[in-house]
């Protein structure tokens, strides 16, 4: 496993998290120009879903909302790797999920908040409810000094960022010098993560490839509802927590059927993150709700 | 006596060469995809028996992907698409689709088994 060597566990006040200390910037010289700040990151909130995996499903956003309002040094901004909705084959419920997820986060105290799509959000439709709410599915911006690329690899149903939006990530990095630091949001790992339990980018290989010769980048990304770290040469990949339900570990059971609620911990295995940026990262794994 | 032997042997000869015949003939397996399921979703064959898969949807494009044999393709309705595949290694192979297709997509999969 990538990283052990450099894991630094320690205790947060008031959370259950621990915290994952990387060399998130591995071509970053100590002591460079670095602007810090951190951010949250929420993955998989999936509202809209019902089922035993989560009998809180109801709650367990807001509960996540509270928890993150409460965080002493509140974020600079926060970010949503997909799957924001549970998907539905009815147009209509779609988008009155949708809604109410908004109205859900617009309780968030931080207001930069950048969302993104999942599947679940955008595959049916290739994205058309979700653009009426949320906007562009893939987009770039920039934090003190920190370029962000969010890459959609959900619209088209078979998972692949296709050609134009490989393009579009091409002609972005051209303006980019090699040791800016770049952060990467996405929602399927772009790497083959478990190709039988179909944990890939169909061409998330094309993206890989465009990003390697830039030395500072850092991949954030959901989908698989569990905290994951792999390196694919100096790139770091970061999985999140789920906010409805756990999955287990790839490759670790015959089928990607969620983990069994454990109604002695409730929570257990969900939660956000807090990524504080500087020339390291160090993330801390938040719980829903304060212990 | 010379000649029964003959004769055997040539039976014998051709009755190998046709069984040879056979095996090297693919073998179709019929594969439905329809939301959220295969039929059959289990399927086995004999390693070193080509096949090909005849893959037909009954409702809308999925896809199969089949990652230990490198295959995927889409299953279009309305049409028939014949993927060839030689199981040369033993074992549980999963397949599944992998054009997502709503609530239950993640379940629809299936296994081909392969006899040594």
């Amino acid at each position: 496993m990538p990283h052990a060597d450099r894991r630094d566990f320690l205790k947060l006040a008031g959370l259950a998290g621990v915290a994952f200390t990387a060399g998130l910037f591995p071509g970053r010289q100590a002591g460079a120009q670095a602007s810090d700040f951190h951010f949250v990151q929420f993955s998989d909130t999936h509202w809209g879903y019902s089922g035993a995996a989560n009998p809180d499903a109801e709650h367990t956003l807001e509960k996540a909302v509270a928890t993150v309002n409460g965080l002493p040094k509140q974020p600079d901004l926060i970010v949503f790797t997909g799957d924001l909705t549970h998907t539905t084959d009815d147009a209509k419920v779609r988008r009155e999920r949708m809604k109410r997820f908004r109205e859900i986060v617009s309780a968030l105290s931080v207001k930069d908040v950048r969302f993104m799509p999942g599947e679940h959000d955008a595959s049916l439709d290739r994205g058309e409810a979700y653009k009426e709410f949320f906007g562009a599915t893939h987009y770039t911006f920039d934090h003190k000094g920190v370029h962000f690329i969010a890459l959609d690899n959900v619209s088209d149903p078979a998972a692949k960022l296709g050609d134009e939006q490989l393009a579009w990530l091409a002609a972005d990095l051209k303006q980019r010098k090699p040791d800016d630091r770049i952060i990467v949001l996405t929602h399927r790992p772009l790497f083959d993560l478990q190709p039988q339990w179909d944990w890939t980018t169909a061409d998330g290989a094309k993206a890989i490839e465009l990003l390697m010769p830039y030395k500072n980048v850092v991949v954030f990304y959901g989908h698989i509802h569990q905290e994951h770290h792999h390196m694919t040469g100096h790139i770091a990949h970061h999985a999140a927590n789920s906010l409805i339900f756990a999955l287990p570990a790839p490759g670790s059971q015959p089928k990607r059927a969620p983990l069994a609620y454990d109604a002695a911990m409730p929570g257990k295995g969900l939660g956000t993150r807090d990524v504080a940026v500087a020339d390291k990262v160090t993330l801390v794994e938040l719980p829903v709700t304060k212990s | 006596m010379y000649r029964r032997t003959l004769v055997a042997l040539l039976a014998g000869s051709a009755l190998g060469a046709a069984a040879r015949l056979a095996a090297d003939q693919p073998v179709e397996i019929r594969i439905s995809a329809k939301k959220f399921e295969f039929h059959p979703n289990k399927v086995t064959a004999r390693r070193g028996q080509p096949l090909v898969l005849v893959l037909t949807s009954e409702d809308r494009i999925h896809g199969f992907k089949m990652p230990d044999f490198g295959l995927r393709t889409d299953i279009v309705p309305g049409q028939e698409t014949r993927v060839p595949l030689m199981p040369d290694k033993p074992g549980s192979f999963t397949f599944f689709c992998d054009v997502f297709c709503g609530d239950g997509h993640e379940d629809m999969d299936g296994t081909l088994v392969v006899e040594a």
